[in-house]
């Protein structure tokens, strides 16, 4: 019938990759109608445990936004990219798209769908915790840099579970101490504005952990598909 | 059709899983033109064969090259475009449609997607293009396996138990795919439980037992 076309750049190949999981997202709705109600119960049932005082819940609000989020968020990303099959693997492998695109289109996906899961559940904490949000020319920066830091780290604690399921348990080990400099990011930067302070330390070093994942993933993106 | 012309060239290669033994000295060469039948018993190793051929799986020794390109190496991932693998499990995505499933490998290949509606019609199934493939039968999960590499024309056709669950329509499909790939220049190797059907499409045959090609 047809032979393959030209081999798509770096660029669509990723594009590919954020249409297609996107797609299954819209179609399965398991971040906005399973994780992300779940992560909504889970910030209404603190006020419901420690009682509706009105100081202690504005004080503990962004802490209480923070953990939600990084605990659901890289449960999002990890699921978003550990559910393939095995026959679904080797099809993707076959397509001869480039591991390190698969990596970054995969983390786009992610990413964005964090940003929703942010979105909405920051408007949530606003509402239970009457929090006040401060600091409006860094408050984005800060939900975009733990955003995109999660979906790197998920999909790469994602792309070592589908290696075998050994690994699954190696995964709390990644997460785990790469999740609490992006915590201790956010959650710092918000509090540095707040008092007043700069924040510019906290930002860097959610930066920085950032482009640390991103690197590891491209650059161990091709052995894990190998041994998936 | 572009490479060597020895298509796929095994030499005493071996696959190992921890220490079970999978595959051990097989030799095989397809050149264009062929089409390799392969018999064997369940867990002789026929599906390992196909993933070790589809680059899929990695050898444990021996020299082993498909388009020549040593899988050893790291341009074993250079060609995996211009390989068709159909294997026991569809590669599909549930909540996909049937068209969406085609159009994610069209995109991949750079191919638009009218070319995934083209090679849903040639397998006869324009009419459930939008369904969704966790709604479809087996056999219409499997028909878009084969519009898959229908539409990707690859130049090395694996088919894994290509027969299985088909009806009469689809069985012609098989036979069809592996004669096209075949009269453009390329090769196909089928591992299969059914002798009559394989025989009568393959240029020659192979029977695999315990691990060992015969």
């Amino acid at each position: 019938m047809t032979d393959a076309g030209a081999t798509p750049g770096f660029f669509a190949q990723v594009m590919t990759i954020v249409r297609r999981d996107l797609l299954r997202e819209r179609r399965s709705g398991e971040v906005l109608w399973v994780t992300l109600p779940f992560g909504a119960i889970a910030l209404l049932l603190v006020p419901l445990a420690i009682g509706t005082d009105a100081p202690t819940l504005q004080r503990i609000g962004p802490g209480m936004f923070w953990v939600i989020v990084m605990l659901f968020g890289v449960l999002i990303a990890i699921r978003q990219t550990s559910a393939e099959t095995q026959a679904q693997r080797d099809m993707v492998a076959l397509t001869g798209l480039d591991p390190a695109a698969i990596f970054v289109g995969r983390s786009t996906a992610s990413f964005l769908l964090l940003v929703v899961f942010q979105t909405v559940l920051g408007a949530v904490t606003i509402v239970l915790y009457n929090v006040t949000p401060t600091g409006w020319a860094v408050l984005p920066v800060v939900l975009l840099l733990a955003a995109s830091g999660l979906a790197l780290l998920g999909t790469l604690a994602a792309s070592i579970v589908s290696t075998g399921r050994s690994a699954t348990a190696l995964v709390p080990l990644l997460v785990a101490p790469l999740s609490v400099p992006l915590l201790l990011g956010a959650t710092q930067a918000l509090e540095a504005i707040r008092l007043g302070r700069s924040s510019l330390v906290w930002v860097l070093l959610m930066a920085t952990v950032g482009l640390l994942l991103a690197v590891a993933g491209i650059l161990s993106a091709r052995p894990l598909q190998e041994t998936a | 059709m572009s490479g060597s012309t020895t298509l796929v060239d095994l030499e005493k290669v071996s696959v190992r899983a921890g220490a079970v033994r999978i595959l051990e000295d097989v030799s095989l060469t397809v050149h264009p033109g062929d089409a390799v039948g392969v018999f064997g018993a369940n867990g002789a190793g026929k599906t390992t064969l196909l993933r070790l051929i589809a680059t899929l799986q990695p050898p444990a020794g021996g020299r082993c090259s498909v388009f020549g390109a040593d899988m050893y190496a790291a341009d074993r991932f250079d060609i995996r475009r211009r390989i068709g693998y159909i294997g026991h499990t569809p590669g599909l995505y549930p909540e996909l449609t049937l068209l969406e499933n085609l159009a994610f490998v069209a995109d991949a290949h750079g191919l638009p997607e009218s070319e995934a509606r083209r090679a849903l019609e040639l397998v006869g199934l324009s009419g459930a293009a939008d369904r969704r493939t966790d709604h479809s039968s087996h056999g219409m999960q499997r028909r878009t396996e084969f519009a898959r590499v229908l539409m990707t024309g690859p130049d090395l056709l694996l088919l894994d138990e290509p027969h299985s669950a088909l009806d009469a329509d689809a069985v012609d499909l098989v036979d069809e795919l592996v004669h096209r790939t075949v009269e453009r220049g390329g090769a196909a190797v089928l591992v299969s439980h059914d002798r009559d059907r394989v025989n009568s499409l393959a240029t020659r045959t192979h029977e695999i037992k315990d691990g060992t090609l015969l």
